[in-house]
């Protein structure tokens, strides 16, 4: 994380050179200084900024380093005990199985939210028929309420179900409350694909659910991507929902927490036990594939996420 | 239309609308019914008690104080993430040094977005970790020992930033504005990168100067990003249930002595440790009716002519 705040030698090169190729037609010697004294002044500020992101960040993973005894003692203590040890007694104290519960969830969830809310997005965005003014506005208004609004029915919707605590559970309403904004964003996209191909596609004989599936769907990949990169960040981060439907229901009903729910759970364990450590390395593990994923997906993920607040 | 679209069309809206109406629409629309009962939740029997559970709630001061908080956050989270946000996005779009005279970001301004979005990809559980150890009550919290380190603070008394009645609920601000700002940034950052540039020159060649060019040509141009950016806080600033339920002290959070309560978590203890299902219901109605309130008013408030370029 430090080598993104060094300046690129490369772009800070240029930027002399080319103010002195082009001289400033107006007052040069003013808005050249007024230039530089706000570039000292933003890169400062800016500077401040990240450093107050990234040193806290940096900090509970140092932490984890650290013994219990040094943790309670000096926050600026440098860590004294390098060893790994206290990463794989966090994946043993429950991170691991967390981990395991959290993917299990999105490998089903994420594909069926995408997959159920652009078939819906796709009908009404291109088909015409009775009602379907009306469907889209019940999709779309979902969005618009707090989710605190359904939490008490919900959960015994899904008891009666008899689906607390299990995957499937979980997963139909992750699908569920994913569909709001997937299939609104999706139903965008769809309407800006050209009707040509479709109809190409139509008289070559294809059915329209192959039509679908073969020609259309390829044809959304981008926006699918980004509504997709949406829902992983958003299923993975949840909270509230699994907190009240991922209970254990009976004594012998197995723990079947995800992630974030298991943190907490372990925040509030070792607070009693005091082995902090372990619970800053379950921190640590738990940023890392988030860490991996924003890197290497960087800018569609600042694009999905920012692009679905915008539309 | 013939027939077979008609098969094809019922085919694909059948597994979403099933699911979202079971999971989504029903379950919204129960909440209103049972609201109106004395619903335990355990129990299968309930009787109608009208709107019992909202006079109750009127004079549930734990309630009343929930939604003053709320009210609280819903003007600081807004207005100083938005602040910040914009005051960043500005210095690394327009804060570099003047090319012939022209405005452009600053050095690196790729990095520094990298960096500041990154917490927006945590789940606020990290966040109630970090923070959590960030505002440790002694001399192990990163904010205490710096504040001992520069004698700003006593060894021997530290601020209990989480337990201190009049800190607590500042200290969950800066947690959300943390969270919060890189991704209101990138937001901006873009809004401001589709301005059209020769606007920016004309202002110049006719003499404005930076603040002038941000207030009278940045800002109004951006205005519908804000205005998004205030919806969302919004309605963010009326939930924040993860935050307080899990870094501040009691059952489901709100302590000390409920000066960090918020709705949300005077609703979820009613419901799981209460049982109290029925008057939950009531509280969850209430939040929907605030919510809304805030988003209209919102738009309303802060709606301006749209201006096209």
């Amino acid at each position: 994380m430090s080598a993104p705040l060094k300046e690129t030698p490369a772009a800070s090169g240029t930027v002399p050179a080319q103010s002195s190729v082009r001289k400033n037609p107006v007052r040069p010697g003013d808005q050249r200084s007024e230039g530089v004294v706000l570039n000292v002044f933003s890169h400062g500020f800016l500077a401040l900024w990240a450093l107050l992101i990234v040193l806290p960040l940096l900090w509970l993973v140092l932490s984890s380093f650290k013994t219990d005894a040094q943790i309670g003692g000096s926050a600026f203590g440098w860590p004294q005990n390098w060893s790994l040890d206290v990463f794989s007694r966090a994946w043993e104290k429950g991170i691991g199985d967390y981990f395991l519960n959290t993917v299990i969830v999105l490998v089903f969830s994420v594909p069926l939210t995408m997959l159920f809310g652009s078939m819906a997005a796709y009908v009404l965005a291109r088909y015409e028929f009775w009602g379907n003014r009306f469907l889209y506005f019940f999709f779309v208004a979902g969005a618009m309420f707090p989710v605190f609004l359904a939490l008490v029915p919900l959960f015994f919707m899904v008891r009666r179900l008899d689906m607390l605590n299990t995957y499937q559970g979980l997963i139909l309403v992750y699908v569920a409350y994913s569909m709001p904004f997937t299939v609104f964003f999706m139903h965008s996209f769809f309407r800006t694909l050209p009707t040509a191909v479709f109809e190409a596609a139509i008289l070559d004989g294809a059915s329209h659910s192959r039509t679908f599936f073969q020609v259309m769907l390829p044809m959304a990949k981008p926006g699918l991507l980004s509504v997709g990169i949406f829902n992983t960040l958003g299923q993975w981060n949840q909270f509230i929902l699994p907190t009240v439907l991922m209970q254990p229901q009976s004594g012998d009903d197995p723990e079947r927490y995800v992630l974030t729910q298991g943190l907490i759970q372990l925040q509030q364990q070792q607070g009693y036990a005091s082995d902090l450590p372990v619970l800053f390395a379950g921190v640590t593990i738990a940023m890392i594939p988030m860490l991996i994923v924003y890197l290497s997906f960087q800018r569609q993920v600042q694009a999905g996420l920012t692009s679905a607040t915008l539309k | 239309m013939r027939k077979g679209q008609y098969r094809f069309v019922a085919g694909f809206l059948f597994a979403p609308v099933a699911i979202y109406v079971t999971f989504v629409i029903w379950p919204y629309i129960q909440t209103f019914g049972y609201s109106l009962t004395d619903w335990k939740g355990q129990s299968q029997t309930f009787n109608f008690v009208g709107l019992d559970n909202y006079t109750a709630l009127f004079q549930d001061d734990v309630f009343m104080g929930a939604i003053w908080h709320n009210i609280l956050f819903l003007i600081f989270i807004p207005v100083s993430t938005i602040l910040i946000a914009l005051f960043f996005a500005f210095m690394l779009n327009a804060g570099g040094r003047s090319r012939s005279g022209g405005v452009s970001g600053v050095a690196g301004s790729k990095y520094y977005r990298v960096v500041y979005f990154f917490p927006q990809v945590l789940s606020l559980a990290i966040m109630a970790v970090l923070f959590g150890a960030v505002y440790r009550s002694d001399g192990g919290g990163m904010l205490n020992g710096l504040l001992i380190k520069l004698g700003l603070v006593s060894e021997t008394s530290p601020v209990e930033w989480l337990n201190e009645p009049n800190i607590v609920l500042w200290a969950l601000l800066v947690v959300v504005v943390w969270h919060g700002v890189g991704f209101y940034l990138v937001l901006f950052s873009a809004a401001m990168q589709s301005i059209p540039r020769d606007i920016y020159e004309a202002a110049l060649i006719d003499g404005a100067g930076r603040a002038q060019s941000f207030f009278r040509i940045t800002l109004p141009l951006l205005w519908d990003s804000v205005q998004t950016a205030w919806v969302y806080l919004g309605i963010a600033a009326m939930d924040m249930f993860i935050l307080v339920s899990t870094m501040t002290s009691g059952d489901f959070g709100g302590g000390p002595d409920h000066h960090s309560e918020v709705m949300a978590t005077v609703m979820m203890r009613n419901f799981q440790l209460y049982g109290r299902s029925g008057y939950a219901c009531a509280m969850g109605v209430v939040m929907l009716v605030l919510t809304l309130i805030v988003s209209v008013f919102t738009l309303r408030a802060t709606r301006r002519e749209r201006i096209e370029f």
